[in-house]
């Protein structure tokens, strides 16, 4: 045989494993137009169901008049808060422990706030309806400022709750208090910073920003009334829990709901949470016996679905003299919106902050956050990380640099003297968490020696002396970034979301002829699941990767899974895939060993087979074994080869990376050109090196849109300054620069291949290394700290408040 | 709003077959391609002509199909993503787009094909800065647009080579 | 986004459309290129009952240059300016502002005609025109008429022309060999957070002529005549250049928007409008 003579080597390449940049299966129907996008499917009959949305950031709701649009011909129904209060879903629970309105209940509370769900033949006749109803308001204060809305004279805009004491997180101080959530030892630290040699304190905003994939929300419910089943289409990061959570709210039995995503055009935490919008479909197809499509426009994604960030974060550190940090205290004023609709795991209201702490061995920290409600979306969602780790992220990396100006030090070598050393590993955070692994100097020390820090520095005092000389408008800044992860939820021992454990799953299923069937309870959108979790099998069953389908996002067929989002794919589903792939490779030993005629411990795998051990000449492949496994009788062994894992981590995965950006700084336009960034990242074993520069790529692209302009903007009275992509921005070929990525490896202990994740590292790491790129070329001019996004008139005037220009 | 519901009967001629579409003076082209003719590959984005999701080439142009009035089309040559292909296999832009990693979640690939598909019919051997700025009405949220720049060129460099052999 | 109906319009010949145009009134608008009308009757910021296409009008089409004068009609692309060999030759300025005009699938479809004639205070080329001191022509129910493009703008989105007029055709004289249009925007696809056009006639190493213009603002394009009196007779130096500069920071009166303050604005509108003079004067 041909395949005798193979080496190991050839066979593994073969298989297109781990480690492989192996093109993407899902690639062929993309760059065909052959995707199947929610807003695709078109079923008979179906109608379109489309909202009237509040123009007002407060306000009462005297009446509503829906005759005239029912009038119109081809107007189907418009559904009020009256018509959903029969079925109680006038009202629905948000991921977080919160209530929301489906449709207004006698008032709103942000400005696109769904009133009316207007269900027509198509979406013109919708358009033209909306138009029709009529709603009578009564404005009514407004507050945008989460500080305003927490003085004691400030209008109560939850009055459902008012007067509530304890809310879902603890108790509430104040009518638009929602929560004090608190961790580490408060009275330590404040014992620490008041008896520190040097402290740095800082209030740092991280604004208000939004996800806005370039497919917006949407879904079709399909009720047949004959069996009674329910099926619903829709652009779901999370379908399993959609599924409990439409069965929970309607009654519904789950077996009779059947929830499908399609290809998701993207999701970056967007499509996470529940939308009055789902539920509208989904009651409108009941009443109406008709398939309800519902897809929102880009103006209603923009100033109605899940927003991100929004966080006043203070932050004090302290060191001593020279430069060793001895605390860390932060509180943060949590702009969450109208309603708490973050999809934070339950007992994390704020999710994942408290990793705050960074890369840096800090002896003692504390963190108190305080959730807000304003007249603003509700949301809060992890756009592009984990739970808010993008905001802890941003405080501890901002802090550094601010430590680094109060100490007269270079931001780099400060960093380097305080990073937990490898020996440290694993790591307990003075905030709770135990960092798996990480070698953060090896990777420090190469990003420094890859774009020659000393070489910048020396180049940036030059360009800085020629500036000083009249001779340029510009400067130079070098952004500093060490970023710590977490990512992975999580252990269901911690981890929940309304009660469902964050455990993920794996289901496969080898044919006879040895090709293979996979489905998990994660959805890609983008990720390219259907190529990398089939690397993972390749790896573990011997099967070639190219012989295994990945099936994602159909609550029928895939085993229950919490989705994907917080970059849990892969250290939780993919965790489950190796592990189901262990079980399948374990029946295949006593396959393999019965038909070799030896016992199962004389038997050892090599690479896609099992050998005797000590006669490589003897041996069966998976190939041969999965045939055998259906149609030969094996004494004391079930036919078949499959296998089920339900997998819940130990723990975190904690990726990191060193990212370094180079800017010019046009301090005259406030213009600002990114001239290198070079990103090293650590995601532990590397499944595929090509999809990894990708994510790497395209998260970077939103931290730097994130960074320099990107914005959800209110004015006073609560209307949405940026609600389409003229002023929301998001960067095209033209403002993005080239990366250059790196990588160091260090495999994460717990996990079953060493994988960390990726997709969230760039963005995670790359706001910091944006943001303090430009506040680096101004350091030498006394800037300690500027808030994002550094568009051109905020760059322009920090340059003016420096005295620049004159 | 105005009352007015008429309908008009619409001539296109889309990836080489001809049509006729009856429908209201307002329909949006991409209305049309996407729900009268099943052409499902262009996409709906922002709706204000900045993302390019839904670009189509349009009688040797490309054009932003949710900003045009199908009836402004009439009588016009269209092609989209699934005209794209040559019969006997994939353009060299798309397996270029697979090669290079131009692509994650897909909904701008439509586009970007499409897009690129005229920009080197127009310029066949463009530079890096000049994919860069003809590829500037097309948005992509999860590449950074690096392994979409080098799909172009690659593509740009693979379709100079074939035309040199034919030669 | 979808907009509300209309009746629809494609009239091929300029009769018929004034025809059309003269029958409705206020209720019909000229559809060029759609790209700044469409997105309104989208997002239901304009009621438009009656849509007239002009795309099938022979009259408004081609760019036709005899010695240094040149006709552009009104519904030639940005994408055909930027093409065009005349226009390169005649008024390069034309093609340098067209290619910082939206993006490249908007410069395909949307006209010069209708920027100019909507009379947006975002849009780049009525600033272009009163620098070049363009004529457009108009054409309505008692024929042609001309007005300068320094004459046409009234206030946002008001202009010389009547509700039954179509401005068909711009015409434009050679300008001087010292061009430039500097632009400052977010990204690609805004606006201008300012923009300056500037011509200079240089003679003997002195500035013979001037002319300088400004872009979004204010509610119109600003072309400040005693900016380019500055600069007359110098050399350009530092001293008339700030002279220049100041006079239009007088005349321009920017408001706040997601682009930024006034004071922002007030000062990079100096900063663009230096860079443009001194590339201007580069190729002078």
């Amino acid at each position: 045989m041909k395949d005798e003579v193979q080496t190991p080597e050839d066979r593994s390449a073969k298989l297109k494993g781990l480690g492989t940049s192996r093109r993407r299966v899902e690639d062929a129907r993309f760059t065909q137009g052959k995707g199947n996008y929610v807003d695709d499917l078109k079923l008979d009959g179906m109608l379109f169901g489309d909202f009237v949305r509040s123009p007002y950031a407060h306000a009462r709701v005297k009446s509503v008049n829906i005759d005239a649009a029912m009038a119109l011909p081809g107007v189907i129904a418009v559904l009020l808060a009256k018509d959903l209060e029969p079925l109680s879903l006038h009202w629905m629970p948000t991921l977080a422990g919160d209530k929301q309105m489906v449709l207004a209940d006698g008032k709103v509370l942000f400005q696109g706030q769904e009133v009316a769900f207007v269900v027509a033949e198509d979406r013109y006749i919708a358009a033209d309806a909306i138009e029709l109803v009529e709603v009578d308001y009564e404005e009514l204060p407004v507050i945008t400022d989460p500080f305003k809305a927490l003085e004691p004279d400030a209008v109560t805009l939850r009055e459902d709750i008012a007067g509530q004491t304890e809310g879902a997180h603890g108790a509430r101080r104040h009518d638009n208090h929602i929560f004090l959530w608190e961790e580490g030892d408060k009275e330590a630290t404040e014992q620490v910073l008041s008896e520190a040699e040097v402290v740095a304190e800082e209030m740092i905003y991280y604004h208000r920003t939004h996800p806005c994939p370039l497919e917006t929300c949407g879904c079709v419910a399909d009720m047949d009334k004959v069996n009674g089943k329910l099926t619903l289409h829709g652009t779901f990061q999370a379908p399993h829990v959609v599924r409990t959570v439409a069965s929970l709210l309607s009654g519904i039995e789950e077996h009779n709901i059947r929830v499908i995503s399609p290809d998701i055009g993207g999701g970056f935490g967007n499509k996470v949470g529940v939308y009055p919008g789902y539920v509208c479909s989904i009651v409108a197809s009941i009443v109406t016996g008709r398939p309800v499509k519902w897809v929102e426009d880009r103006m209603d994604n923009l100033m109605a679905t899940a927003f991100a960030r929004d966080y006043h974060m203070q932050g004090k550190i302290s060191a001593t003299k020279d430069g060793k940090i001895t605390g860390l205290w932060v509180h943060v004023t949590a702009d969450h919106g109208a309603f708490d609709a973050c999809a934070d795991p339950t007992k994390f209201p704020a999710g994942f902050f408290h990793i705050c702490t960074g890369s840096y061995d800090i002896p003692v920290a504390y963190v108190g956050v305080d959730g807000v409600y304003t007249n603003k979306a509700p949301g809060g969602v992890a756009y592009r990380c984990s739970f808010r780790v993008t905001e802890a992220a941003y405080l501890i990396e901002r802090m550094i640099e601010v430590l680094a100006i109060e100490l007269g030090m270079d931001a780099a070598e400060l960093r380097s003297k305080n990073f937990i050393r490898a020996d440290q590993f694993p790591y307990q955070s003075a905030l709770g968490w135990e960092y798996d692994s990480g070698d953060y100097h090896t990777a420090w020390d190469k990003a420094l020696k890859a774009v020659d820090y000393d070489g910048l520095r020396a180049e940036q005092a030059a360009q800085l002396e020629a500036f000083k000389r009249g001779e340029t408008r510009k400067l130079m800044g070098i952004g500093l970034t060490h970023f710590t992860e977490i990512v992975g939820a999580g252990p269901v021992k911690n981890c929940d979301i309304l009660g469902m454990g964050m455990f993920d799953s794996c289901e496969i299923r080898i044919h006879p002829t040895g090709s293979a069937i996979a489905r998990l309870g994660t959805i890609s959108q983008g990720q390219g699941h259907a190529t990398t979790f089939a690397q993972i099998l390749a790896s573990e069953t011997g099967i070639p990767a190219d012989s295994i389908t990945i099936e994602e996002g159909d609550t029928d067929t895939a085993p229950y899974g919490l989705g994907t989002y917080g970059s849990r794919s892969t250290p939780v589903a993919g965790a489950a895939t190796a592990m189901a792939g262990r079980k399948i490779r374990a029946k295949a030993q006593m396959i393999a060993a019965y038909l070799l005629e030896v016992h199962d411990g004389d038997v050892e795998w090599d690479v896609d087979r099992f050998v005797v051990k000590g006669a490589p000449e003897r041996f069966k492949t998976m190939k041969e074994i999965a045939y055998a496994a259906y149609h030969q009788p094996i004494p004391g062994v079930e036919p078949g080869l499959e296998a089920v894992s339900y997998y819940d981590p130990p723990n975190m995965t904690y990726p990191f990376g060193a990212y370094i950006c180079v800017m010019d700084v046009d301090v005259d336009t406030g213009e600002c050109d990114v001239r290198k960034f070079y990103a090293l990242d650590d995601c532990g074993t590397r499944i595929n090196p090509m999809i990894i520069e990708g994510q790497v790529h395209g998260g970077l692209t939103e931290a730097l849109a994130i960074a320099m302009g990107q914005e959800i903007a209110y004015d006073e009275i609560g209307n949405v300054k940026t609600a389409t992509l003229m002023d929301f921005f998001l960067p095209t070929a033209w403002e993005t620069p080239n990366y250059e990525t790196d990588y160091t490896e260090t495999p994460s202990p717990h996990h079953p291949i060493g994988a960390k994740g990726v997709g969230e590292s760039p963005n995670v790491g790359g706001v910091p290394a944006f943001s303090n790129a430009v506040m680096d070329a101004f350091r030498p001019f006394g800037l300690r700290h500027a808030h994002m996004p550094h568009d051109h008139w905020r760059v322009w005037k920090i340059a003016r408040d420096l005295g620049l220009h004159s | 709003m105005s009352e007015t519901t008429s309908q008009m009967n619409i001539k296109l001629t889309v990836n080489g077959e001809a049509h006729e579409v009856t429908c209201e003076p307002r329909a949006l082209l991409i209305h049309v391609l996407r729900e009268d003719l099943n052409l499902t590959g262009p996409h709906i984005g922002c709706e204000t002509s900045h993302c390019g999701a839904c670009t189509v080439d349009l009688n040797g142009k490309s054009v932003k199909s949710c900003t045009l009035f199908a009836a402004q089309a009439d009588g016009a040559e269209i092609t989209t993503i699934e005209g794209i292909a040559n019969p006997d296999g994939m353009h060299v832009l798309q397996e270029m787009f697979r090669e290079h990693h131009g692509l994650q979640c897909g909904y701008c690939t439509p586009g970007m094909i499409t897009r690129a598909y005229r920009l080197l019919e127009e310029n066949p051997a463009p530079t890096e800065e000049e994919v860069r700025f003809g590829m500037s009405g097309n948005l992509c949220r999860c590449t950074g647009y690096q392994n979409i720049v080098k799909a172009v060129l690659a593509a740009s460099d693979q379709m100079a080579a074939q035309k040199e052999a034919a030669e | 986004m979808i907009p509300g109906g209309f009746e629809y319009h494609r009239p091929d010949s300029l009769a018929a459309a004034v025809g059309v145009l003269r029958e409705y009134g206020d209720d019909a608008r000229v559809l060029a290129g759609g790209h700044s009308l469409i997105p309104m009757m989208k997002l239901r910021m304009a009621d438009v009952e009656h849509l007239i296409d002009v795309q099938d009008i022979a009259e408004m089409k081609g760019i036709c240059a005899e010695g240094d004068k040149i006709a552009i009609g009104a519904m030639t692309s940005q994408h055909e300016l930027i093409d065009s060999p005349e226009i390169a030759r005649v008024v390069p300025i034309l093609s340098e502002a067209a290619l910082q005009i939206a993006d490249p699938q908007v410069r395909y479809c949307g006209t010069i005609g209708g920027n100019v004639a909507n009379g947006d205070p975002g849009n780049d080329m009525p600033g272009v025109m009163q620098c070049l001191d363009a004529t457009f022509l108009l054409h309505g129910p008692d024929g042609p008429r001309e007005v300068a493009a320094r004459d046409f703008y009234e206030a946002a989105y008001t202009t010389a022309r009547d509700d039954e007029e179509i401005l068909t055709a711009i015409r434009i004289s050679a300008h001087a060999p010292g061009y430039a249009y500097e632009k400052q925007k977010r990204k690609i696809g805004d606006y201008a957070t300012a923009a300056a056009a500037v011509l200079i006639e240089k003679r003997d190493g002195l500035v013979a002529n001037a002319s300088i213009a400004m872009t979004n603002l204010s509610d119109v394009p600003v072309w400040s005549e005693a900016a380019g009196a500055d600069l007359f007779g110098t050399d350009c130096g530092p001293e008339a250049v700030a002279a220049a500069v100041d006079t239009m920071l007088g005349d321009i009166d920017p408001t706040e928007d997601n682009r930024g303050p006034v004071e922002f604005k007030q000062h990079v509108a100096g900063i663009i409008l230096r860079r443009a003079i001194a590339r201007a004067w580069s190729r002078a």
